[in-house]
């Protein structure tokens, strides 16, 4: 056996040593005198193994010197291997380690899912160039029925039945009146939507209760016509409901618009199984285009300009995007279905 | 309004088509249909059956024993608790196997121990009415066996059909019929019926006629009032066909001559009111305004009190009916009756609503009047009332009917300019297209100069249809909204700027999401020690007026919840806070953000048992929150807005200019219901700024390129010196080179003296355009320390 052989074989067993004492090594100081007695620069026995490198035949040096790199190589890596287990072993207390075990989250919150619906309606309109306009929730006759073109004395006055103030006024029984004093505070282009709660004298039942959310929105400009009006809708509709939704406008009736439409749209649901579901036509805003007789109350020259307005309860919106039957579940506030419409609710590991 | 497929057919030339198809028609001109009732389907087991003889049961004093005749060629037992059948009588019946519309399949009985074959049914086991009187006698002559619903002509269809507040013409089975389908000429024949000719004697205020003097004077409220004599009636029931067309659409059938004025409003949308003319006295018939506090007992029993802007129909003495609404008790039609007067006017709109709201009346009558009736119409419902009544009740028509005319209508004329068609809806339409939309509803065009075309408004359009644009929108509607193209143009962008307060709460929300609160939505409304705001018409008397804070609200989501077994709840809500003292006497609102904090501070793990969110939490919530709201906000101990905190545990938030804009801290115990093993729940208060400035610009600072020099101090301090005047202080004496100074060490114990704490604070010293020297370092320290000494007597520790 040549000199060269014999150290090579000699670092093999010293290899398989200290395999041995790294793997058993408890804690971090043994570890470190593992690394110290093997691969210690001074006294290290692998190290001292390659100062013998000098008394071979310089032919045979370079393959004694590579089998020693492998070898420190593999000893190295298995004494920072070492090292990452013990380091879990102490970040999970000291027990045997299971990361199967949940996470420690952070806190997480989130909006409320008519907010979130209310939210998204936004988006869509921002990106149709509108802004966004508030007003009081108290107001008077003036601006929630007669600068609407709707007489106290017309039975659609009644059709909101509407709460009155013992001191005078009334609340708003839609954001209308926000509509009215826009139109008198700007001059046109008006390109608004109107959020804000409303009020009604209806009890509560699973689909109405005195005081919800509305949104309405109110286009004027010069040359704004039914075509304008049907347009900004649908692309509103498919871009809420999704690319495949149709619209449906049927006329209705608004003092405030003329012609009125109620809007409805029929939905493409495409399933996990790839099965495609057509809904039924769901009514989801009345519209119209502005009544003459409004734009004049407000100040607006009605021949110039023309515009539309449109309105929706993003509660009943939430109500048909999320499939839920009763909007009292809304006032209810149960984190347990609050939580749905936050980061839990989209899926993933539980907690 | 429920309206028959039978009858609609009546009207209309050719054929409706499918339910489905009227239906969605019906949908597309804006006429919603919320219900159907097919009696094809639930009624088509019944057939007609004749009782040969009905004998008291042997052994059930109230059960008859019938022999029935149901065509069947042989005589069937029929059991019947009804104390209206007889021998001879005639009933829809049903025989064993049949199913009524409620399900209820009929099987062979052995009541007390006799066997029964079959039903005779009444309106109410049949869906034709609610009432509980017995098994429904049919007048017609009927072979036994005839199916039920061809025999009276019920096989039909009814359609709840939405009409909107302005189409008091679609409450008629005419308004319906020109919606879906062209009208035909004159009025549908009838059975056994005849129209009668009359003449009109007319005059604007006064006239008589058979003996009765007619007087109007109130020409604003009623434009016109015929009035018709009939002598001789025999009152009762109307013939099937009659009574059963009136039980489909849900109206009860009274007697021969209420059903006629009922049958012609349903038909035409006409009200019209009969009197026994023995009891007018006089005999007179006056159209005037009540007499102020007049009395009179409507038909329905009930004693009502008038005002004198009501409009009345009086006798020569009082009041005999609430025109348009309701008539009198006393002088209303009954079996007795054999001379009648036929009433059949126009009433206007506004005083009729005016009356109906203030006395509080519902009838079909003033459901249409308030909503404007044909105003042209008078005289074809006249002849159409006489035409049933003197065929079903007889007697004999005066020839001369009285005709009160103050104010004749003539049909309005609109002109119309096709440019405003096209400006409005995008699209051009001819004068030829126009025509054919308008004409099948009732309009003309009269004329037609270039641009403009002149349109006439048949009366029952005559409130709803005043304006050009009301005409473009019957284009709208007749050419289809769906026929309309709907391409995306080009828009402006407006002159409104979005609103910053919906931007703040936006950040808010976000800002919420990631220190884990869940935004809340309550109800405004709350009991009455919680507001100022008072409701005129609260739905509850138990919350009557509108909330002044929010946190209260939440504080209920809090227990709610806790009741409901969840934990760790963090609520916030936006919402608005109602005052007295806005402007224009409305209440003063203001826009808050309220928040509510029960629990641990962190999600918990397995890992560790978690910590309580303590007032620490909540007093740095406020400081990260505070600024982001108001820029320069801070946060000081102390309690304020109104929220019901421990005012020892409370902070409150100033902003820029010092006032109060918030307050949080530990809710009292009083004012949340909480078990007994939670801690304390954490509540907070902001306002929101109404109008948001614009946050303040941000301009970079570069970064040091000396590096500073830290130095910290333990201080003795007393108890009774805030920390944040010791910091302050601090800061005031550091001058130029202190860059930081603040607290990270708060120790009292062993080694620091009774009454004093030891605060430890850091500072951090830097030049800009140099590495500071420790003198300069100390120097600055030193002047520290002297300044806290000789204001607050504060020693260095250990120093």
């Amino acid at each position: 056996m040549s000199n060269s052989d014999a150290l090579i074989s000699r670092l093999h067993e010293l290899q398989t040593e200290a395999l041995d004492l790294v793997a058993s090594a408890a804690d971090a100081s043994a570890l470190e005198e593992a690394r110290i007695a093997f691969l210690g620069r001074k006294e290290g026995r692998i190290s001292l193994v390659l100062r013998e490198l000098g008394r071979i035949d310089p032919s045979e040096r370079a393959a004694v010197g590579a089998a020693a790199n492998r070898v420190k190589g593999t000893v190295q890596a298995a004494i920072e291997d070492r090292e990452g287990a013990l380091a879990a072993v102490e970040a999970a207390g000291g027990v045997a380690l299971d990361l199967t075990l949940p996470g420690r989250r952070p806190a997480r919150g989130g909006a409320h899912p008519v907010a979130i619906v209310m939210e998204e309606i936004w988006e869509i309109f921002r990106d149709l160039g509108f802004t966004r306009a508030r007003g009081p929730e108290a107001e008077t006759e003036w601006t929630n029925f007669e600068a609407l073109n709707t007489p106290l004395d017309h039975p659609a006055a009644d059709e909101q039945d509407t709460l009155y103030l013992k001191r005078g006024g009334l609340l708003r029984s839609h954001t209308s009146p926000v509509q009215v004093r826009t139109m008198q505070a700007y001059e046109p282009p008006i390109r608004i939507l109107a959020p804000g709660w409303v009020y009604r004298r209806d009890t509560y039942d699973p689909t109405h209760a005195p005081v919800f959310l509305q949104v309405e929105g109110l286009v004027v400009d010069e040359g704004i016509t039914f075509v304008d009006f049907k347009a900004t809708l649908a692309e509103f509709a498919r871009r809420f409901w999704g690319p495949g939704t149709q619209t449906r406008f049927r006329p209705s009736f608004f003092p405030f618009t003329e012609p009125s439409a109620e809007v409805d749209v029929k939905r493409v649901i495409e399933h996990a199984d790839g099965t495609v579901e057509e809904t039924d036509w769901l009514e989801i805003m009345g519209a119209g285009m502005v009544d003459p007789a409004v734009l004049e109350a407000c100040g607006i020259d009605s021949e110039r300009y023309t515009g539309f307005a449109f309105g929706m309860g993003p509660a009943r919106i939430a109500m048909l995007k999320y499939g839920i039957s009763d909007l009292r579940i809304f006032f209810e506030n149960d984190l347990r279905f609050l939580r749905q419409f936050g980061p839990d609710g989209r899926g993933g590991t539980p907690a | 309004m429920n309206i028959s497929i039978r009858w609609l057919s009546d009207f209309v030339e050719g054929d409706l088509g499918s339910l489905e198809e009227l239906t969605e028609r019906l949908a597309l001109s804006g006429f919603p249909v919320e219900g159907i009732q097919d009696f094809r389907q639930g009624l088509s087991d019944i057939v007609v059956g004749r009782v040969l003889e009905a004998q008291p049961h042997p052994d059930a004093d109230r059960l008859k024993l019938c022999r029935v005749d149901a065509g069947t060629g042989e005589e069937l037992q029929v059991i019947c608790g009804a104390p209206n059948a007889r021998s001879g009588g005639i009933y829809p019946f049903i025989p064993v196997g049949g199913v009524l519309p409620d399900g209820m399949k009929i099987r062979k009985a052995k009541i007390r121990g006799t066997h029964s074959f079959g039903m005779l049914c009444s309106a109410r086991e049949m869906g034709l009415g609610q009432e509980h009187d017995g098994i429904l006698e049919l007048s017609g002559e009927y072979a036994p066996g005839t199916p039920f619903l061809e025999a009276v002509g019920l096989d039909d269809a009814i359609l709840d059909v939405e009409v909107t507040a302005n189409r008091g013409d679609l409450l008629s089975h005419i308004g319906v019929a020109r919606e879906v389908g062209s009208v035909r000429e004159g009025l549908p024949s009838l059975p056994g019926t005849t129209p009668v000719p009359f003449e009109l004697r007319s005059a604007p205020d006064r006239l008589e006629v058979d003996g009765v003097t007619f007087v109007h004077e109130a020409p604003e409220d009623s434009r016109r009032f015929l009035g018709a004599i009939v002598r001789g009636v025999k009152v009762g029931p109307s013939p099937d066909w009659l009574r059963l067309r009136l039980r489909a659409i849900g109206a009860r059938p009274i007697n021969n001559v209420v059903d006629a004025t009922n049958y012609v409003l349903f038909e035409l949308g006409q009200p019209t009111h009969a009197y026994d003319l023995a009891k007018l006295h006089g005999p007179e018939i006056r159209v005037r305004r009540a007499r102020a506090g007049e009395e009179v007992t409507t038909l329905d029993g009930e004693a009502r009190t008038l005002t004198s802007e009501m409009l009345v129909i009086a006798d020569a003495d009082r009041t005999v009916d609430i025109a348009g609404i309701m008539g009198e008790l006393e002088t209303s039609v009954t079996e007795e009756t054999v001379d009648l007067l036929l009433e059949c006017a126009h009433f206007e709109p506004g005083g009729v609503r005016m009356t109906k709201k203030a006395l509080g009346i519902q009838s079909d009558a003033g459901y249409r009047f308030e909503r404007f009736v044909d105003a042209g119409g008078q005289e074809r419902a006249l002849a159409r009332v006489l035409e049933i009544i003197l065929a079903t009740a007889g007697g004999e028509l005066h020839p001369v009917v009285g005709d009160l005319h103050p104010r004749p209508w003539s049909d309005p004329e609109i002109a119309l300019r096709l440019s405003r068609v096209e400006h409005l809806l995008g699209v051009p339409f001819e004068a030829e297209r126009i025509g054919e939309l308008l004409t099948p509803l009732g309009f003309e065009v009269v004329g037609a100069d270039g641009d403009v075309l002149t349109v006439r408004v048949p009366g029952w359009r005559g409130a709803d249809v005043t304006r050009e644009v009301d005409l473009i929108e019957e284009i709208a509607r007749r050419h289809g909204y769906d026929a309309f193209p709907a391409t995306l143009g080009t828009f402006r962008p407006g002159t409104v700027p979005d609103h910053p307060l919906f931007h703040l709460e936006d950040e808010t929300r976000r800002w919420m999401a990631g220190v884990g609160a869940w935004e809340a939505q309550t109800p405004a409304f709350v009991p009455a020690e919680q507001g100022e705001v008072e409701l005129n018409n609260p739905l509850s008397t138990k919350e009557p007026v509108l909330r002044r804070e929010i946190l209260p609200s939440l504080l209920r989501r809090v227990e709610y919840n806790l009741a409901r077994g969840n934990r760790d709840v963090r609520l916030y809500e936006f919402a608005t806070s109602f005052r007295k003292g806005g402007p224009d006497g409305l209440p003063l609102e203001e826009p808050r953000l309220a928040v509510a904090i029960h629990g641990a501070r962190d999600p918990g793990h397995w890992s560790a048992s978690t910590e309580g969110f303590d007032i620490w939490d909540l007093k740095g919530w406020l400081e990260a929150l505070a600024p982001r709201l108001w820029p320069g906000a801070t946060v000081e101990p102390g309690s304020d807005l109104g929220i019901p905190v421990n005012p020892h545990l409370a902070l409150v938030v100033k902003n820029a200019h010092g006032e109060v804009v918030g307050c949080g801290g530990v809710v009292a115990d009083a004012s949340v219901d909480l078990p007994p093993w939670a801690g304390s729940v954490f509540g907070i208060e902001l306002r929101l700024p109404a109008d948001p400035a614009p946050a303040p610009a941000i301009r970079a600072t570069p970064l040091p390129t000396h590096p500073a020099s830290e130095r910290d101090l333990a201080l003795l301090v007393a108890d009774e010196v805030p920390a944040a005047s010791i910091v302050s202080a601090a800061r005031d004496a550091g001058g130029r080179l202190l860059e930081e100074a603040g607290v990270f060490d708060l120790y009292a114990g062993e080694g620091v003296p009774e009454g004093h704490r030891s605060l430890a604070l850091r500072f951090r010293f830097q030049a800009e355009d140099r590495t500071l020297t420790d003198e300069e370092v100390e120097k600055a320290l030193d002047r520290i320390v002297v300044r806290l000494r000789e204001e607050f007597g504060v020693e260095v520790r250990g120093g």
